[in-house]
């Protein structure tokens, strides 16, 4: 099963060598990995989305957590948080047929067009994993040219936080 | 002018206290209590090693390779509980460390290592010795830093001893470009450590703790599981009282060997695929397994899907990660051993514990039946049978109490199962990693700890080659190492599993050497051979008279093999006693 964890780490460097390291020295996956600054200086927090079964998951965290470097780790798959997804994608659109359907799915999907060209379209979307995915495959039959995602990231519902 | 200048800030900096990273690092050292440290120079350490030269109360160790260096660091750490320092160069120096630094964090010992690094504008380009110590060491210490200011210096080194002797003990490296070890500041070193991400949990749940006491007052079939953890936390004392008051028996991994004293009744030694018979038949009978400070490494467990399966398992240990690592765990106890042990021993109710003590009884006498297995030695020529030489070793020099060290392979298995061991901290084996070559320099790092003790690396003729040259070390210091080198011919333990599992195709496994006697003598030190077992004893006692290191080439079977023997994948109780089972 797919998991997100949420992880706050100190801001130092080597510190994602460290969790990467981890993962592939213990054979775990990683599906997607964001990191950027929290609004503590000095910490920074990663979103790793990640699989396996309970007993992999519960040795992801406890693994993390034996980071001297990590400060807290959170599984925030079950329904108590929010996730985001950034993403930028280049279609082919040559034949006008394409390109008026590619602006109908744009407007459905509140995406902003950042890019034109008389032979492509740029969209930027952003939204949760389904959102993202069903954008994807309604896109894909006119030709993706080009994909860049941003990985999830993750916030807790109401009064959670996750922090020091 | 310049030198009114220079005059100026030499007054400032002695009032200030003002010192250079090369400094502070020896001193951060001696207010850790470290006095003694094992290393090897380099161009990037130089700043370090002149420090070294003006510092009387440092006394340094120069070893012959950097790996050698680590091991006895970790030689040290074993024998007396105290962390063991090691320093070394950039580069290729640093380099070498990974092995000994890899060893150390399997079986959970401190150690602080210390890697010279080009300087800090240097990195990144390829220059000279230079290699990513951090990148290299990450996944095999417990925690690393490449120091990037002289102001963060004093606070890493005491964060890193911090870290290395808390929770599960483990080595830490410190990473050390070479304008660090030039540029000033005012020395302060700290008296606490904060580090946020790092709080290790040692006191045992109290929830926990009272149900594992109901579940070993119901358990009928008992067993105790113990590992390296009931002596990193000194709990040994607490443990034997534990023992014994609940009357369960006692098995031990190689890294828990001197945790519970061997020759107490309810002993029955080393479990898992060497393990004895009467070990490997308790844990695969047993109704309640507690284990205790160990991690159910592959080569205790066996097959995994068999092991303990219908048993109830209870695991103490200071790591979350390995509770149920391996091993499906009933009753986590997340703690240091020696607390929670105390707490066990504060919460027993003898009413309680009286109520199975009929099926108790039952179960102890099943093990004394199981006691009775005996190994078969089947020596194939006339030469001394390996494990009656280590256990001759053993009788001569029991009385002594010494610090045993091994090396891997046949004589390190021979070595666990015939030597007694009653006290922890005497002997000093690689387990996690099976690191041949780890046996020699740790025991220079044990007989430097430890410099009126008799201290023996029992060794393989394959294993002592792999670090031969810390005899040097050992002749330099006159340190009085005695090697006793099991000298069969062969890579003992890899051709014993090609005999029994590979049509006994002896690939690259019969193995040549120097002559032991001669070597021992080129060195400067003094070489003795046994070819027959009437020369054991005088032999051995002489090399006990000597106050120097010496060598003695016992020249044994080639065709002993390890029993008992448990195949990988079988499960436990599937022991092999000879060669025709």
């Amino acid at each position: 099963m797919r998991h997100t964890l949420s992880v706050l780490v100190q801001n130092e460097s080597g510190v994602l060598t460290k969790i990467s390291g981890l993962f592939s020295g213990r054979g775990f996956n990683i599906e997607s990995l964001t990191v950027a600054p929290t609004q503590e200086d000095k910490i920074s927090r990663l979103t790793i989305v990640t699989n396996g079964d309970e007993k992999v998951i519960e040795q992801i965290s406890k693994q993390l957590n034996r980071l001297i470097n990590v400060i807290k780790v959170l599984d925030v798959t079950a329904g108590q948080s929010i996730d985001r997804e950034l993403i930028l994608i280049k279609i082919a659109a040559l034949k006008p047929d394409d390109r008026s359907e590619i602006l109908r799915i744009a407007e459905i999907f509140d995406a902003d067009i950042v890019d034109v060209s008389s032979k492509t379209y740029t969209l930027e979307v952003m939204g949760d994993e389904i959102k993202i995915k069903s954008l994807i495959e309604l896109l894909r039959p006119m030709g993706i040219k080009e994909m860049v995602r941003s990985g999830k990231v993750a916030i807790l519902r109401e009064m959670q936080t996750l922090s020091v | 002018m310049t030198e009114i200048k220079e005059k100026l800030s030499q007054k400032q900096d002695k009032k200030s206290k003002t010192l250079t990273g090369a400094q502070i690092l020896i001193q951060s050292l001696l207010k850790e209590g470290v006095n003694q440290v094992f290393g090897y120079p380099g161009g990037a350490v130089l700043n370090i090693y002149d420090e070294l030269y003006k510092c009387d109360e440092m006394k340094h160790f120069l070893v012959r390779h950097e790996q050698a260096a680590v091991h006895a660091a970790e030689g040290f750490a074993r024998t007396t509980g105290k962390p063991g320092v090691a320093i070394v160069t950039s580069g290729p120096g640093a380099c070498n460390t990974v092995t000994g630094i890899a060893n150390a964090y399997y079986d959970g010992y401190p150690i602080i290592v210390f890697t010279g690094q080009v300087a800090s504008h240097l990195i990144g380009n390829d220059a000279f010795q230079e290699s990513d110590v951090v990148g290299i060491t990450s996944s095999c210490c417990k925690h690393n830093y490449l120091v990037n200011s002289v102001e963060d210096l004093p606070r890493i080194i005491k964060e890193a001893f911090h870290i290395a002797t808390t929770g599960k003990p483990g080595p830490v490296v410190i990473d050390l470009p070479k304008d660090i070890l030039v540029a000033k500041t005012e020395f302060n070193y700290p008296k606490k450590v904060n580090i946020t991400g790092y709080n290790p949990n040692c006191i045992g749940h109290p929830l926990q703790i009272s149900k594992a006491l109901d579940a070993i007052y119901k358990a009928e079939k008992p067993v105790f599981m113990i590992g390296g953890g009931i002596i990193a936390s000194e709990s040994y004392k607490d443990f034997f009282d534990l023992a014994k008051t609940l009357n369960i028996p006692v098995v031990n991994t190689l890294m828990g060997i001197g945790a519970f004293p061997a020759s107490d009744e309810l002993a029955l030694g080393l479990v898992g695929m060497h393990g004895t018979y009467p070990s490997n038949m308790t844990v695969a009978n047993c109704d309640l397994l507690v284990a205790i400070g160990c991690r159910f490494s592959d080569r205790v467990t066996g097959n995994l899907a068999k092991f303990c399966k219908d048993a109830a398992v209870i695991h103490v240990d200071i790591d979350p990660c390995s509770i149920s690592k391996n091993v499906k765990v009933d009753i986590p106890i997340v703690g240091d051993a020696k607390r929670v042990i105390q707490d066990l021993l504060k919460t027993i109710n003898p009413t309680d514990l009286a109520e199975k003590q009929d099926k108790r009884q039952q179960w102890l006498a099943q093990i004394s039946e199981w006691k009775k297995a005996v190994v078969k030695v089947a020596p194939e020529s006339d030469k001394i049978a390996p494990q009656v030489a280590i256990e001759a070793v053993y009788n001569l020099t029991k009385a002594k109490d010494p610090i045993i060290t091994t090396e891997v392979g046949q004589h390190q298995m021979w070595t666990a199962l015939m030597y007694k061991f009653e006290q922890p901290r005497r002997i000093v084996t690689s387990g996690g990693l099976g690191t041949m070559g780890f046996g020699f320099p740790s025991a220079v790092g044990a007989q430097v700890a430890n410099p009126d003790k008799l201290v023996i690396n029992i060794a393989g003729d394959g294993s002592i080659q792999m670090n031969i040259q810390e005899l040097a070390t050992c002749v330099q210091y006159n340190l009085p190492v005695k090697v006793f080198v099991m000298n069969n011919g062969y890579l003992g333990m890899v051709r014993q599993w090609q005999e029994k599992l590979f049509n006994k195709n002896y690939s690259e496994t019969e193995i040549t050497g120097p002559d032991y006697v001669k070597l021992a003598e080129a060195y400067g030190a003094t070489g003795i051979r046994v070819t027959k077992e009437e020369e054991i004893e005088p032999a051995v006692k002489k090399a006990m008279e000597i106050d120097g290191p010496v060598f003695v080439d016992f020249i044994v079977d080639s065709f002993e093999a390890v029993f008992p023997w448990v195949l990988a994948g079988e499960p436990i109780n599937n022991v092999l006693l000879g060669k025709d089972d």
